[in-house]
């Protein structure tokens, strides 16, 4: 009896003891953390992608507090993920107007499918994209053009990238987040994140092939040869041509499809336009996907239908 | 002999396949355009000082160093500048060259063009190191670094040791036994113009015991060089690894990360040695080397004596061809050689070999997993553990992988070449080092 009245005295005292040590330290050494960090953390998507730049959500969360404190803004501050719903939200909570963003998507600048640039050597190795750019050009010959080796559906969190056996190219859904991983993720830096546009219509120059045109279209039929032709038809200012390559700024770019009809090379692309009337010899050119589902797969698969895929490989050097 | 000597840890023996061992060196015609790459040292590129239009003569500095790891580079053939533009290098990528037509075979004045061997060694070691660096003189087993960078150890360190590497480790390849046979004495003296040069006493010529006749033939005419001596080595790859070759040679373990010098070693090739004696000896800078055509399927296996700037094209001709069964077309050796993307591309200072490879030979066997033999741990010569390096790599571990000596990993291929399973363990070891190498680089940086 005695022994167990003298072990629970001891064993209480001890917790008191250190239960009054534990309520000083606490309050000592308390750290204040602003609730409206939660309350922030709360309604971002958890996807801890580090899209917005940050390592996890916990740490835009505590970034988007600390500058809505300082500087009354979220200026800088994107959760590509989220989007602007969500965004709204966090403005809410903090109390700031937030300025809506275009949304935006991952676009794989590189038509040189199996069919537009065929195979001229085959490729053993590792199926890494960053070793095989050390490596070599790429089985088509091209030194900018897509690898295949899906460095970028690795870094794709969201299950948005997708390779395509047909065309040997990565293929992006409306999954993507645009928080950028891809663009990390390529070498060659062929993927760039544009606005999705008005009903996700969207016009680009699928190359970044900067090689003179004689040598671009030697290896790849779909090659921007730096022609000019779009530059000159674009009313708009948004084509620049800088070192044989054309490149639309997305910001001026009113997606009036002059230039998508004056390339030589069919190398700049429309998505998600609705099928032009058919035009003499133009129309089944570019024939590009009904308004839905969006797909950039269909482009490319219209595209390539001009051509039988021939399966390269067994009469490849 | 007793027993021979070679480096202890790890090595791997492919079977020699030497065909071309026995067919003396033959000059191969000057081609008709050259094409000189801007890029045929390990560093910065030249500089071109020629331009469209300019008439050139066979040694004519046409592109200066670019940097101080750099090398100058001089025409190979005369003729008239067509134009400085980009053509397609071995591995697919364009690269600027100077092309030139050629027109007669005009050498400039200066060049010695007798057969005559000069013996006395006039230059001082300063004018000797000055001279390797006017000819443009890069380490011709293949890494193409520039050979005066190496003539000058860092202050606070001294060689005490040369050792030229007659080893030529790579099955296939036979350039520098031939060198060795033919070029015997001129090979001797420019060791002695090195040893010179580093201001050292003692000089080995390692060689493995696969060529005896070259261990015959250099050790008679090594007894009239001081300072000179023959090893005969086992025969054993990677020995003609730097790191290998010292510790087989003179028992010196270089530490990691560090380079020979750091134990007092300076190592060159036979074919470096060799071009070092005719520029010292002749003022002739580097312009021709001589290059190794082989393969089981090629009719004629030959070693040619070729200007730089020929197309690989013309060499695969002159010994009989493409064969119908080439499955790959390697420039170097079968080990730590590269694949060519276009037998077009030129000939370059490093070219030490071209090896047609026929079609069954040349697939890799479908990737199996691991069956945790550790092989590949015991045949590693660095002492490194290549499965758990390509297991990291994969994952993107990078930090683990500079931990595990990531970047003392030589690229020699024993592992992959042992691997029961075929994993393309090295594959997975040279994306490691290049990413851990981004990684140090731009730790250092900040």
């Amino acid at each position: 009896m005695n022994i167990i009245l003298i072990a629970i005295l001891a064993l209480g005292g001890i917790g008191v003891v250190s239960a009054i040590i534990l309520y000083f330290v606490a309050s000592k050494f308390k750290v204040y953390e602003d609730p409206k960090i939660d309350e922030v953390e709360e309604i971002l998507p958890s996807a801890n992608c580090g899209g917005c730049g940050f390592p996890g959500c916990r740490a835009f969360a505590e970034a988007t507090v600390k500058k809505a404190k300082e500087e009354k803004n979220l200026d800088g501050l994107f959760c590509p993920v989220g989007g602007n719903d969500v965004m709204q939200k966090v403005g809410e909570t903090l109390d700031l107007e937030i300025e809506a963003k275009d949304p935006m998507i991952a676009v794989i600048r590189c038509n040189g499918s199996h069919a537009n640039s065929p195979g001229k050597v085959q490729y053993e190795g590792v199926s890494s994209c960053s070793f095989a750019h050390a490596l070599y050009t790429g089985e088509g010959g091209c030194q900018f053009g897509c690898l295949g080796l899906g460095d970028c559906v690795d870094a794709c969190e969201f299950d948005a990238i997708h390779m395509s056996d047909e065309t040997g190219l990565p293929v992006v859904n409306n999954k993507c987040t645009a928080c950028g991983a891809c663009v990390e993720a390529c070498p060659r830096d062929i993927i760039e994140l544009r606005k999705k546009g008005p009903k996700e219509k969207r016009i680009f120059v699928s190359c970044v092939n900067k090689e003179k045109g004689a040598v671009a279209i030697k290896n790849c039929s779909v090659a921007c040869i730096g022609c000019g032709k779009c530059e000159k038809v674009c009313n708009f200012d948004a084509i620049t041509i800088t070192s044989f390559l054309s490149y639309i700024d997305f910001e001026k770019c009113v997606l009036c499809r002059k230039c998508v009809e004056v390339c030589p090379t069919n190398s700049i692309w429309e998505v998600n336009f609705k099928p032009r009337k058919p035009k003499a010899e133009k129309a089944p050119k570019k024939e590009v996907a009904e308004a839905k589902p969006i797909d950039l797969s269909k482009g490319k698969a219209a595209v390539n239908s001009k051509d039988d895929n021939n399966d390269s490989g067994a009469d490849r050097k | 002999m007793g027993l021979l000597k070679t480096f202890k840890l790890g090595g791997v023996h492919p079977s020699e396949n030497k065909l071309s061992a026995q067919v003396p060196i033959e000059a191969l015609p000057i081609p008709k355009k050259a094409f000189v790459s801007l890029g045929q040292n390990l560093g910065a590129p030249s500089k071109p000082i020629v331009k469209r239009g300019d008439e050139v003569k066979v040694g004519q500095l046409i592109a200066m160093a670019g940097g101080f790891i750099g090398a100058n580079i001089h025409s190979p053939v005369s003729g008239k500048v067509f134009k400085i533009d980009v053509v397609l290098d071995s591995s697919g990528f364009r690269r600027p060259a100077i092309i030139i037509n050629v027109d007669g075979d005009e050498w400039m004045e200066n060049i010695d063009r007798t057969n005559d061997i000069v013996r006395e060694i006039k230059a001082s070691p300063e004018e000797i190191i000055n001279k390797v660096k006017d000819a443009g003189i890069v380490g011709m087993g293949g890494a193409t670094f520039p050979t005066q960078v190496k003539l000058t150890p860092p202050p606070g360190k001294t060689a005490d040791t040369l050792i030229i590497n007659g080893v030529e480790c790579e099955p296939y390849l036979t350039a520098d036994h031939r060198v060795m046979l033919e070029r015997g004495e001129e090979l001797l003296i420019g060791t002695e113009i090195l040893m010179k040069a580093l201001k050292v006493t003692k000089g080995f010529i390692g060689i493995e015991n696969n060529k005896p006749d070259a261990i015959a033939h250099l050790s008679m005419l090594a007894k009239d060089f001081k300072g000179i001596e023959i090893v005969p080595l086992k025969v054993k790859y990677p020995q003609g690894g730097e790191k290998q070759l010292i510790k087989a040679v003179v028992n010196r373990e270089v530490p990691s990360g560090k380079l020979p010098i750091e134990v007092g070693c300076v190592v060159q090739n036979v074919g470096t040695t060799l071009a070092v004696y005719e520029a010292v000896q002749k003022n002739k800078p580097l312009f021709e080397r001589v290059v190794t055509v082989t393969g089981k399927g090629v009719s004629k296996p030959s070693n040619f004596l070729v200007r730089t700037g020929t197309p690989i094209s013309e060499l695969i001709e002159a010994a009989g061809g493409v064969p119908d069964n080439t499955g790959k077309v390697i420039g170097g050796g079968p080990m730590m050689g590269k694949s060519l993307l276009s037998i077009d591309a030129p000939v370059v200072k490093g070219t030490s070999g071209i090896l047609l490879m026929r079609m069954d030979e040349s697939h890799r066997k479908p990737e199996q997993s691991c069956i945790r033999c550790s092989k590949c741990t015991y045949v590693c010569p660095m002492g490194l553990e290549p499965y758990l390096l390509s297991r990291v790599s994969k994952l993107g571990n990078y930090e683990m992988a500079e931990k595990e000596r990531i970047m003392d990993c030589i690229e020699c291929g024993s592992c992959q070449y042992t691997c029961p399973a075929a994993i393309p363990l090295l594959d997975y070891l040279r994306l490691g080092k290049n990413k851990t190498g981004q990684l140090i680089r731009s730790r250092n940086k900040k």
